[in-house]
């Protein structure tokens, strides 16, 4: 086979795998996949070893993904695996992390003969248990657990394994559907696979697979073998469930590996917040990747250069039963705590800290005690500022690390009784600097008349806002009460009654650089725009009252900076 | 039509192509554009046809246009002086997005800035729910106090988007109506009638977009009419639109927002057109300029619409770079491959190209003007495609040496030669470009086996062959007038408006006679945009529903017959879209109420019959004017190659590959697979050997 032929192969894989999660977007139920995009695809070798994987979907299950194929050839045994096989299960610790993921794996045969597999990821918006939130003191209340098994024995889908999911969960229409989307795509992905088998006379996919792999592997270990061979630490606190979580690691550069040990960090929680490995690894890797390989697709050989480890039993590190339901909200504090370390190394590289974790919330609303009405469920995503960089302010209500979208208002209400009053930006919460954090958000929430609701709150940032960088000052922190004044807890699940709304305010991304350096002619940009009041101009960022009120004077005549 | 004479302007980025036609006569004409005041370059062209077909413009029947004005003016930012009035909560909409990255590994990503700032978006209080009903009341007196408080800031237009507005008009209208008493000279654009669609995101952008465009598209129309008239043409004038149809002025003035992408609506309609000469029921059109490839499915003579698109993309054409406009729109993948699209190795040593464009400054590096990074052209040229001395009708000499240098150094990572590296190169565009025509025929349920591509636009004719033995296509059509393809498809389309709703309706709870009544008011509604352009021409309509299964976010759009849209019911509706279901996924959802979400009714008048093929004569085998080494994709080496001039074929002559077929404007790419017979019409009709 000619060089050119692989390098013609290699992208179509990538296309491949590209279909294959759009066909997920397009065929899910929950919301969370179809309008948030909270999901992965990638196909992999006879061996399990990942190929390609979607840049459609979150980090999140990068290396979860690249790992889960082998735990399912494990689990199934490569003598039951025959043409016509799905397999399924959202085991937090052989799939991504938590119940309401679920991962569906399909083996690919050309020709009578095993030739790779397809897998991908979703995350569901119920699985049964307490619902998605924070308040299980273990994961056998966090929902119904589904081990690696069959969802399909060639090709005949298991009738009991259906009923018993439909009988756990809140919304089975909507989860049944979802799983027959996961094994639809990892189907369009087959098919696709098998056209170019044909077109390039394949029998097997060693010979692609190994030059994808080594020149993944390559491209990578020349970008480490680049780098200052240094060893740094990192470290940040958070708000945690009860008590705060400090997060510790020390990062290693070595010649051909980069390893994250976090150490040091703060033991399991009694609450759902706790991380298993796959998960750590998967936010720990991608931070490094976007700051020393974006380019290098991911595949198990771009993977194997980075390692993480962490003592058993940290909250980064949970094992069989912690609660792990809210993992993404310690695991999406990953990136900055290995920023804290990795800018000792490598300045002006990494941003400041941002929101990290997506500012997301699920509502359970039901009629008002004597009214008539809806039951629903309703998640929805959303994101406060991100961190400031070294050349530019940080981006406004956008998620980072995660890669999921929010969900339009007006598809959100359609799903159930619950009303969005407000969802804008929120000003002055972006850390001050010669690069500005990026704003949070403010919203409002309540229910239809004639409802009450649950609302089960994710938030971090309460009491431990982003940190600034290089001098650039701290975001804004969360804030969240009822419109009464009622004060409400960032974590669990708290009960609010009929006619009264949650209001809320995401967090804002940290400053990077003194003040003092910043561009006066941005400045005045962010005043004319209201991203900054005239009070935070004048006491921030020391404009006199003059130029104050020149700037506002020049927006009420329609000019803009 | 006989007599009647008819014009097809088209304003792209470089050019303005004119096409006269007169009966059965084409006269076509390529005029620079002219930015500061594009109707010149109108002007121009249109006295140039008028001078080679002999006759004066006060004989032009009809004038059909497309332009890429409204599209230019938002990738450039310039349009007027804007203001957006939105719903208490949610000023910033337009400016949030999704919330989300569109390169997730870039850590200094930058988002395109809303068209426009916070201090220009302004909020009242109000609020409708996802059912229409009015949760808080809008007040008149609020109205008018923000319309006074901002008659300081000298707007010139005024975008209204409010929260479900689709579904309840009432308060936008308010607002209308207090703007238009207050400050009567300010043009105004409603979400609710701009794209009454759900998704506050796409529907307030389409809005704002459509304001924001609108003064300055008004007075480019007011204008050209007026310049028209005064040279003599003081016929109707037409415009083209995004979903393939022409509207009048007047509408196209006041939903300017519907022009965009007008001149690639009107490449799929040429297209169209020719699949209809040739009776073809599944077509691919395939069109490479300079610097992207546009690829479009036909089938039954009519280009696949969507609803959404999304334009000014800023980040490498990379979806969600840019901003989504919700209106009717051709459904095309668009890709950063054309002739000057730009070569490198990356990190994985692998050949990229693309989207980065070498332009026509200094262009690929065969040009000879400075470039030095490999094109596209460059590979094409050293792998024998092309003739340095005879491409663009001899005006541009090629330099094959300052090629091979640039593809040595693209090479040279990878120890490959320069013809290697060139190889490599045209395999990974080529390959690029088969991908999103797998993708894209896919995503709509289709098997590209059994359709037949054709192929415009000056880079194709290279490239098409080479797709079609990717793809698995067996048929290619290389029709006359590529070059001005898109003025000739405005002469082709037929006056059409679609009109669009949405309504939530499970069919567990199927109302008839609402569905009925529904279709009645959009037909009605598209109609009437159809009878200002023509009083009298038969209307037919076309009803679409959109449908899913409840809870899902993607919609199947279901075509009704009219019998269908007249009596409609249930178990009808639901074996239609079980159907489209299976084919596009493959299987159903057993249990799950299906949900319809949007409603639209495309009233069109009936397309121009295509010319009829006439018989292809018996002819002879094409001599070859000389040969030239040709490499072979499929061999991996170098084949001697016939070159034959299409103007000395006749209709009926064969062609076998390896051959070019050599033009002024481009060059015809016949592979070792494939042979060649010149149509009746001029058409060159490529299809796969037989054994």
């Amino acid at each position: 086979m000619s060089s050119v032929a692989y390098q013609v192969m290699w992208n179509r894989l990538i296309s491949v795998v590209e279909e294959q999660a759009q066909a997920l977007v397009r065929t899910a139920f929950s919301t969370s996949v179809r309008e948030a995009g909270d999901l992965s695809a990638g196909v992999y070798n006879a061996d399990g070893l990942m190929l390609a994987q979607a840049v459609t979907g979150t980090p999140g299950h990068v290396n979860a993904m690249a790992d889960a194929v082998a735990h399912f050839i494990r689990r199934i045994g490569p003598e039951n695996i025959s043409e016509g096989d799905v397999y399924i299960t959202n085991d937090p610790w052989e799939g991504t992390g938590h119940l309401h993921d679920i991962t569906v794996v399909s083996p690919s045969f050309h020709h009578g003969r095993l030739v790779g597999f397809f897998a991908c990821t979703a995350h569901v918006v119920d699985i049964g248990g307490r619902g998605f939130g924070a308040d299980a003191a273990s994961v056998y209340e966090e929902g119904l657990y589904i081990p690696i098994m069959k969802f399909a024995d060639r090709g005949k889908v298991d009738d009991t394994l259906i009923r018993i999911v439909r009988g756990n969960v809140r919304e089975p229409d909507q989860l049944v559907g979802d799983i027959y989307a996961l094994a639809t795509c990892n189907e369009i992905g087959h098919r696709r696979l098998i056209e170019m088998m044909n077109e390039f006379a394949l029998t097997d996919l060693e010979g692609i697979g190994a030059f994808i792999l080594e020149n993944a592997r390559r491209a990578t270990l020349e970008r480490i073998a680049a780098l200052p061979r240094e060893t740094a630490t990192g470290a940040m606190r958070i708000d945690g469930f009860a008590t705060p979580i400090d997060l510790k690691v020390k990062l290693t550069i070595e010649k051909d590996r980069i390893h994250c040990d976090f150490e040091g960090t703060s033991g399991l929680d009694k609450k759902g917040i706790n991380v298993p490995l796959v998960y750590t690894k998967a936010y720990a890797c991608y931070a490094l990747k976007c700051a020393i390989a974006p380019e290098i697709p991911n595949n198990a050989a771009s993977l194997a250069p980075f390692e993480v480890s962490a003592p058993v039993d940290s909250i980064v590190n949970a094992v069989h039963p912690a609660p792990v339901a809210l993992r993404h909200v310690i695991g999406h504090m990953i990136p900055d705590t290995v920023y804290d370390a990795l800018d000792k190394i490598l300045p002006a590289t990494v941003p400041a800290e941002g929101a990290g974790c997506l500012c997301n919330f699920q509502v359970s609303l039901r009629p008002a005690p004597g009214k008539t009405g809806r039951r629903s469920e309703v998640l929805t995503f959303n994101s406060g500022g991100a961190g400031a960089r070294p050349t530019v302010d940080g981006l406004n209500a956008t998620a980072f690390p995660s890669g999921v979208m929010t969900m339009p208002i007006e598809a959100t209400e359609h799903t159930g009784p619950v009303i969005i009053w407000r969802k804008e930006l929120r000003p002055d919460s972006g850390g001050a600097g010669e690069h500005r954090g990026g704003l949070g958000q403010y919203m409002e929430v309540g229910a239809a008349e004639g409802h009450e609701f649950d609302f089960s709150a994710m938030f971090d940032r309460v009491d431990h806002p982003a940190r600034g960088r290089q001098g650039g000052r701290d975001g804004a922190a969360t804030t969240i009460a009822q419109d009464d004044g009622t004060p409400m807890r960032g974590k669990g699940k708290q009960h609010v009654p009929e006619g009264r709304r949650v209001k809320l305010a995401f967090p804002g991304g940290a400053g990077y650089g003194d003040v003092a350096r910043r561009d006066p002619e941005l400045v005045k940009r962010d005043l004319a725009r209201g991203y900054i009041s005239a009070e935070a101009a004048r006491d921030e960022y020391g404009m006199t009252a003059a130029a104050v009120e020149a700037v506002l004077a020049a927006v009420a005549k329609g000019e803009t900076a | 039509m006989q007599n009647h004479i008819r014009m097809g302007v088209d304003i792209g980025g470089t050019f303005t192509d004119v096409v006269l036609e007169v009966g059965k006569d084409q006269y076509s004409t390529k005029v620079l554009t002219t930015y500061a005041a594009p109707e010149d370059a109108i002007i121009d062209g249109m006295h140039q046809v008028c001078t080679k077909a002999r006759i004066a413009p006060g004989q032009i029947a009809q004038i059909i246009h497309g332009t890429t004005l409204a599209t230019n003016a938002l990738i450039e930012r310039r349009g007027a002086r804007t203001a957006l009035i939105t719903t208490e909560g949610f000023r910033d909409v337009i400016e949030m997005r999704t919330e989300s990255r569109f390169e997730q590994y870039d850590l200094n990503l930058q988002l395109p800035e809303p068209l426009l700032p916070r201090q220009h978006r302004f909020t009242l209080k109000e609020r409708v729910d996802a059912q229409g009903n009015i949760l808080i009341a809008l007040d008149r007196p609020d109205v008018e106090a923000l319309v006074d408080q901002i008659t300081s800031y000298r707007f010139e237009s005024v975008a209204i988007g409010l929260i479900h507005a689709y579904l309840n008009d009432s308060h936008e209208r308010m607002i209308r109506d207090v703007l238009a008493e207050k400050l009567p000279g300010v043009m105004i654009s409603l979400s609710s009638e701009v794209s009454p669609q759900m998704r506050e995101y796409e529907r307030f952008n389409t809005t704002v977009a459509n304001a924001y465009i609108k003064p300055l598209m008004k007075s480019y129309l007011g204008r050209l009419e007026g310049r028209l008239a005064d040279e003599g043409a003081q016929c109707p004038i037409f415009l083209m639109h995004s979903g393939g149809g022409i509207i009048s002025l007047e509408s196209a003035a006041e939903f300017p927002v519907r022009l965009v992408e007008s001149g690639p609506a009107g490449g799929a309609v040429f297209a169209a057109d020719i699949a209809a000469r040739y009776g073809l029921k599944k077509v691919l059109s395939f069109d490479m300029g300079g610097t992207t490839a546009k690829i479009c499915l036909i089938k039954n003579q009519t280009p696949k619409t969507a609803r959404v698109f999304e334009v000014a993309r800023t980040y490498r054409f990379k979806k969600g770079s840019g901003m989504p406009i919700s209106i009717p729109v051709i459904d095309m993948v668009e890709i950063g491959a054309g002739g000057g699209s730009l070569a490198h190795v990356d990190a994985m040593r692998q050949i990229r190209v693309g989207p980065e464009s070498a332009g026509s400054e200094p262009g690929p590096a065969c040009y000879g003007r400075g470039g030095e990074r490999p094109a596209v052209t460059d590979a094409d040229l050293i792998l024998g495609k092309l003739d340095p001395e005879s491409f663009a009708g001899g005006s541009i000499k090629l330099h094959s040496d300052a090629s091979a240098r640039a593809l040595a150094t693209l090479g040279e990572p990878l120890e490959m030669d320069a013809q290697t590296a060139a190889f490599g190169l045209a395999e990974v565009v080529d390959e690029n470009m088969a991908n999103a025509a797998r993708v894209h025929a896919v995503e709509n349920g289709e098997d590209l086996a059994g359709y037949t591509m054709i192929a415009f636009g000056g880079a194709a004719p290279l490239h098409a062959g080479r797709l079609c033995e990717k793809l698995g296509v067996d048929r290619l059509l290389v029709p006359t007038g590529a070059g001005v393809g898109s003025a000739i498809g405005f002469l082709r389309a037929p006056f059409s408006f679609e009109a669009t709703r949405s309504v939530y309706m499970k069919l567990s709870d199927f109302a008839p006679d609402t569905v009925k009544a529904l279709l009645g008011e959009l037909e009605k509604e598209a109609t009437g945009f159809v009878r200002t352009c023509d009083a009298k021409a038969p209307i037919n309509a076309e009803y679409k529903v959109y449908m899913r299964y409840t809870g899902q976010g993607w919609e199947i759009p279901i075509t009704l017959t009219a019998t269908q849209a007249e009596s409609p019911d249930a178990t009808t509706f639901q074996a239609l879209f079980e159907a489209d279901y299976t084919t596009l996924f493959g299987r159903t959802v057993a249990g799950m109420d299906i949900e319809i979400t949007v409603w639209a009714v495309n009233a069109t008048t009936e397309a121009i019959v295509a010319d009829s093929l006439g018989d292809t004569p018996a002819g002879l085998r094409a001599a070859p004017a000389n040969k030239r080494a040709l490499f072979d994709p499929v061999a991996g080496a170098a084949c001697d190659a016939d070159v034959i001039l299409r103007d000395a074929l006749n209709p009926g002559d064969t062609v076998s590959g390896p051959a070019l077929i050599t033009e002024d404007e481009t060059t015809i790419v016949v592979p070792v697979s494939r042979t060649a017979i010149a149509r009746s019409d001029g058409t060159i009709d490529i299809t796969e050997k037989r054994a």
